[in-house]
C-alpha cells in the first residue's frame, strides 16, 4: 500500500502554532490560577473563622467568668444552679487520662507493627495488612465509641471488679486501638523511606536483622515515628464519640481511672446536645473548652512539625 | 629469612621458580563451579576462582557481566535479592559458606564490604566506628575508643576527623564517607574486604586516596575489587579476573592480564574496543 502524501506539507512546528493563537486556551490559562487562588482562600478564611469565632466568644466567655478560676479551678460544675463552678482543669485531667492510656496502647504495638511491615513482612502480607490498617482508620468513631461501651467495658469489668460502667480505662485503650493505625502506618512510612544502602551496610557488619532494625531503621526514622506519635496525640485529645459514649460525664480532678470521668470533648457534646439557652454562660463556657481544646491540638501539630525538621538524621 | 612481597612471589612465579610452602600464600576464597540465578536469568555461569590471602584481586568486565553479583555472593549479600537461586560451592577458607547451615553473620563478620556509594549510618563519625564492635559484644568504652582510632588511622582519615568524632558523618564529603564506610569496616577487624566499585562515585583525588589505603590495606587482609576502571585494576591489583555474560574469561596476575591477555576478548575489552 502507498501512503498518500498530504497536498499540503504541515510540519509540526506549524501545527503547534496554530494551536497556539487559540484564544480559548490563551483564556484558560489566565482563568485557572485565579480559580485555584480562590479555592485555596476559601480554606484559609474558614479556618481564620472559626478561629475568630472561638477567640470572640471565649473573650465574651471571660467577661463572666474570671481567668484565674477558669485556669486554675479544680471543680467544673456548671450546671449547679446557685454557684456555678468553671475551673477547667477536671476536664482537661479527663481528656489527659483517656490520651495517657491510649498512648500506652498505641506507641508500642504501633511502632512494633511498623517495624513488622517494614523490616520482616513479605511483600505480599505488607499488600495485605496495609489495606486492613487503613480500613481500621476509616471505621467511624461512634462505631469506635459502642464498641467501648458494650464490649470492652464488660470485659474489663470480669477482670477488674471494681470498674464502673463509665470509666477512663476502657475509652482509653479504644482511642488507643483508633490512633494505632495511625502510628503504624506513618511510622512504617518513615521506616520504609531509609535508604536500603544502610541496612546493607549494616547486614555487611554481621548484624541480625533484628539489630538492623532496632539500632539502624528505628533511630534514622525516629523524627517521622516521633512525628507520627505526636500527631496521634492530638488525635486522642480531640477524640469526642468514644470518650462520649463510654466516658460518662461527670468530670473529676483525680487520677482514678475505674471510675467515671468526662473530657474537654465530651463536655462540649452534652452541653451541645442538651438545651442551654443561647448567651448563657454555659453557652459561652464550650467557646473557652473548645479554644482550649484548640491549643492543645495545635500546641501537637507545631511539636510534630519541629521535631520531624529538627530531629532529622540527615541521610 | 627473606621476606617476600606480594610482587616478589608473582616474579618468582612468572620465572617458573617453586616458591616454598612457607611463603606460599593461604586461599582464602575457592569458588568452584558457582552458577547463580536470578529467578530466569542465568547471572554467573559455572565460576571457578581462587583468591589468596593478602592480595588484591581486581574483578573487571562491563556492566551486567556479573561482576556485583559475584562479589555480593561472597558475603552472601545478594540472597536480599527476592528469587537469587544459586548452585556450587563457595569455599572460605575452606568451609563451603553457600552451606545453609554456615551462619551468614558470622561470614560477614570475617568478611567486611564497602559498597559503591558511600553509606555511612546517620550517626556520629564515633558511632558509625563503634558500630561494629558494639553488636558484636564490646562495650568497654575505652576499648572501643582505641578500636574507634585505629580504624580511623587505618582508613588514612584520623587526622581530618579527629576533632568532630560527635559530628554526624553525613557533613563529611563523598571521598571522606568512603573512607569512614572502609574504617567502619577495618573496626571489627576482618579477614577479608570485599569493595564493590568503591571509587565509582568519588572524584579523582578521593579516588587517588582510596587507591592507595588499598594498597596499604593488603599488608593486613586480603582485598576482592570489583571495578569499571581498567587502570584503577592495573594500578591496584595482584590479580585480575575478566568477567564476560556471566563467565570468567580470563584469570592472571594483573601485568599479564594487561600486557598479553590470552583471549582475545579480554584484549578487546582492555583495549576499550567494547564495554
Amino acid at each position: 500500500m502507498v501512503m498518500k502524501q498530504p497536498a499540503e506539507k504541515l510540519s509540526v512546528q506549524e501545527l503547534i502554532a496554530q494551536s497556539r493563537s487559540k484564544r480559548s486556551k490563551k483564556v484558560v490559562e489566565k482563568i485557572m490560577p485565579i480559580l485555584l487562588f480562590i479555592t485555596a482562600l476559601i480554606s484559609v478564611l474558614t479556618t481564620f473563622g472559626i478561629v475568630f469565632t472561638l477567640i470572640f466568644e471565649t473573650i465574651e466567655f471571660f467577661t463572666k467568668v474570671s481567668v484565674i478560676d477558669f485556669l486554675f479551678g479544680t471543680e467544673w460544675l456548671p450546671f449547679s444552679g446557685k454557684e456555678p463552678m468553671y475551673g477547667i482543669l477536671p476536664l482537661i485531667l479527663g481528656t489527659l487520662k483517656v490520651t495517657f492510656i491510649a498512648v500506652l496502647v498505641a506507641v508500642p504495638l504501633g511502632i512494633a507493627a511498623a517495624i513488622f511491615l517494614s523490616e520482616y513482612a513479605s511483600d505480599r502480607t505488607r499488600r495485605l495488612i496495609k489495606p486492613v490498617l487503613e480500613v481500621l482508620a476509616g471505621i467511624p468513631t461512634i462505631v469506635y465509641g459502642f464498641f467501648a461501651l458494650t464490649f470492652v467495658t464488660p470485659v474489663l469489668q470480669e477482670i477488674i471488679p471494681g470498674l464502673k460502667i463509665f470509666n477512663a480505662l476502657s475509652p482509653g485503650i479504644v482511642v488507643g486501638i483508633m490512633i494505632l493505625p495511625m502510628i503504624a502506618s506513618l511510622s512504617e512510612d518513615a521506616m520504609t523511606s531509609v535508604p536500603n544502602a544502610m541496612r546493607e551496610g549494616a547486614l555487611a557488619l554481621g548484624s541480625t536483622k533484628l539489630e538492623v532494625a532496632i539500632k539502624i531503621v528505628l533511630p534514622a526514622a525516629l523524627s517521622g515515628i516521633l512525628a507520627s506519635v505526636v500527631l496521634a496525640v492530638s488525635r486522642a485529645i480531640g477524640e469526642t464519640m468514644i470518650v462520649s459514649l463510654a466516658g460518662g460525664a461527670t468530670p473529676k480532678f483525680d487520677f482514678n481511672v475505674t471510675d467515671s470521668i468526662q473530657t474537654m470533648t465530651a463536655y462540649i457534646v452534652q452541653v451541645s446536645t442538651g438545651d442551654a439557652g443561647y448567651g448563657t454562660t454555659i453557652y459561652y463556657s464550650i467557646y473557652s473548652v473548645g479554644f482550649t481544646l484548640f491549643l492543645f491540638t495545635l500546641l501537637m501539630n507545631l511539636l510534630a512539625h519541629f521535631i520531624s525538621k529538627r530531629f532529622r538524621e540527615e541521610y | 629469612m627473606v621476606k617476600l612481597s606480594v610482587k616478589d612471589v608473582y616474579v618468582a612465579k612468572g620465572q617458573n621458580l617453586k616458591v616454598v610452602s612457607k611463603e606460599e600464600k593461604q586461599t582464602v576464597y575457592h569458588s568452584k563451579k558457582l552458577n547463580l540465578w536470578y529467578g530466569e536469568h542465568h547471572a554467573l555461569k559455572d565460576i571457578d576462582l581462587e583468591m589468596k590471602e593478602n592480595e588484591v584481586t581486581a574483578i573487571i568486565g562491563p556492566s551486567g557481566c556479573g561482576k556485583s553479583t559475584y562479589i555480593k555472593t561472597l558475603n552472601r549479600m545478594v540472597e536480599l535479592v527476592p528469587s537469587v537461586c544459586t548452585q556450587g560451592e563457595i569455599l572460605y577458607r575452606e568451609r563451603n559458606i553457600l552451606d545453609n547451615k554456615y551462619q551468614v553473620e558470622e561470614l560477614r563478620t570475617k568478611v567486611g564490604m564497602v559498597f559503591q556509594k558511600p553509606n555511612p549510618f546517620p550517626k556520629s563519625i564515633y558511632d558509625n566506628i563503634a558500630y561494629g564492635p558494639r553488636i558484636h559484644g564490646i562495650k568497654n568504652k575505652k576499648v572501643l575508643d582505641e578500636i574507634v582510632e585505629k580504624s580511623l588511622r587505618g582508613a588514612a582519615i584520623w587526622d581530618e576527623v579527629k576533632d568532630r568524632l560527635n559530628q554526624n558523618a553525613y557533613g563529611l564529603s563523598g571521598g571522606q564517607q568512603q573512607r569512614i564506610c572502609i574504617a567502619r569496616c577495618l573496626a571489627i577487624e576482618p579477614d577479608v574486604i570485599l569493595m564493590d566499585e568503591p571509587t565509582s562515585a568519588l572524584d579523582p583525588i578521593s579516588t587517588l586516596k582510596v587507591e592507595e589505603l588499598v594498597q596499604e590495606l593488603k599488608e593486613n587482609f586480603s582485598i576482592i575489587i570489583v571495578t569499571h576502571n581498567m587502570q584503577q585494576a592495573a594500578r591496584i591489583s595482584d590479580k585480575t579476573a575478566f568477567f564476560l555474560n556471566g563467565e570468567v574469561i580470563e584469570y592472571e596476575a594483573t601485568n599479564h592480564i594487561f600486557s598479553t591477555p590470552t583471549d582475545k576478548r579480554t584484549e578487546d575489552y582492555i583495549s576499550g574496543r567494547f564495554g
